[in-house]
């Protein structure tokens, strides 16, 4: 039964991916993609992988198709037609193609429980991490604990991104005047949205908090969190947003996070251990483990919540003056 | 035993009414009745299908979870449904019927 939802969820998959490649309308286009994303996020549920399915969901079907959309707004939703020869590029997709799947024949089969994937760390994390860290989300005790570096380079990334953004697009400036949004007309948007928005902020902070006990986590709750307040700016306009979340305060969120997570490392480095060897942050070492996947999930919300709502900013904003001219 | 008896009406329903929508979107002429379809048989199919994974849990916390997002979803699915028609009539889309007399007076 399974493999047939695999299969079904699969072939849809490739379906949306062809359409992809056809289709010329490039909001279609972004659509297909959350699309895609959702049923990416359906097979990973039906892997029993909920965690990465929720990420999925939340940042490749949610944040992905609003940033893609404020793209849109800036360059137009019409494919330009190339003119390029497409005789080599196949060539070379097709050659690269054939060499992946040579590659895959030496793969062990699939689901065996003999696998070396199985067999190397996964199992050590299953025996040991009851007793180390207590956390019933295993899927938390090896991100932000035995694989804290990862995770911390993971957050370095996204705050980055968010840099890279800014100094390409720039942040709203503060001074210009409210502009009238187009969507005053809309009174059961702004209604709905305003029982909707503290609905969706609780729930991030439930996700945020709860991710040691059930899937989530930082970069979930950050996301569902910049996601409210998009939504915000959506209905009620970019101006009166940036009001209530000011451009500046979000730079300094966005640093804070990333101090926040490699603090909570300097902060163990100072009590005796290794670099976020969380053991030596309370009296007994589990406690430790428990405060430290506090902290940095703390900080990796921090810092994913500030880096998407103002990479949504500064294209909503250059959106905007685009419009005004 | 009963329980599960009714969730399983609940649940086929509630597929069943999905399905209809599905088949109104890709056969009904213009934009707003491709939209009523979808979002009318939505509603209903969400309704039916979550009141039979209801009562096929022990009535816990589970239970709430799912009352939660049907909540959620009866809440929004209705408001893009109304956000997207207000959007098509501000842009000026126009349904199947007026662009039939539109083109029956040009004829005349």
């Amino acid at each position: 039964m399974t493999e047939l939802i695999d299969l079904v969820l699969l072939a849809m998959l490739a379906i949306t991916a062809v359409g992809v490649i056809f289709l010329k309308d490039l909001f279609a286009v972004v659509m297909l993609f959350g699309i895609y994303s959702f049923l990416s996020a359906l097979i990973f549920v039906n892997l029993d992988a909920v965690d990465v399915a929720f990420t999925e969901a939340a940042v490749g079907a949610g944040i992905s198709t609003v940033l893609m959309l404020s793209t849109l707004a800036l360059t137009g939703r019409q494919e330009k037609v190339s003119d390029h020869k497409t005789f080599m590029p196949l060539l070379i997709v097709v050659a690269t193609g054939a060499a992946l799947i040579y590659g895959t024949l030496d793969m062990p089969p699939f689901g065996n429980p003999d696998n070396p994937v199985h067999q190397h760390v996964a199992l050590r994390y299953i025996q040991d991490s009851p007793q180390e860290i207590g956390l019933p989300n295993m899927v938390t005790s090896v991100l932000a604990s035995y694989r804290g570096f990862d995770t911390l380079g993971e957050t370095a990334v996204v705050f980055a991104a968010a840099i890279g953004v800014l100094s390409l697009l720039g942040m709203p400036k503060r001074e210009r005047a409210a502009i009238e949004s187009g969507l005053e007309s809309h009174l059961v948007l702004q209604v709905v949205a305003k029982i909707i928005i503290p609905l969706i902020i609780l729930f991030a902070l439930y996700v945020q908090f709860h991710g040691d006990y059930g899937p989530g986590g930082g970069f979930q709750a950050g996301v569902i969190a910049a996601a409210a307040i998009i939504l915000y700016a959506l209905v009620f306009g970019l101006p009166v947003a940036t009001q209530v979340l000011q451009p500046d305060l979000l730079k300094t969120l966005a640093a804070l996070g990333v101090l926040i997570y490699a603090g909570t490392g300097v902060a163990s480095f100072f009590l005796g251990g290794n670099f976020l060897d969380y053991n030596v942050l309370a009296s007994n070492p589990v406690a430790g483990q428990h405060v430290g996947i506090i902290l940095i999930e703390l900080g990796v919300g921090i810092t994913v919540f500030a880096a998407m709502l103002s990479i949504f900013y500064a294209f909503a904003s250059k959106a905007e003056r685009k419009n005004i001219q | 035993m009963i329980l599960e008896m009714i969730s399983n009406i609940f649940l086929i329903l509630g597929a069943f009414f999905a399905l209809t929508g599905a088949v109104g979107l890709f056969k009904f002429p213009d934009f707003f009745t491709r939209i009523h379809a979808a979002s009318v048989t939505d509603s209903i199919a969400t309704i039916l299908l979550f009141s039979g994974l209801i009562l096929r849990t022990e009535f816990d916390l589970v239970a709430v979870k799912l009352v939660f997002v049907l909540v959620f979803l009866l809440l929004t699915s209705p408001t893009a449904s109304h956000a997207l028609a207000k959007s098509a009539r501000h842009g000026l889309l126009a349904t199947s019927a007026e662009t039939l007399s539109k083109t029956n007076k040009d004829n005349n």
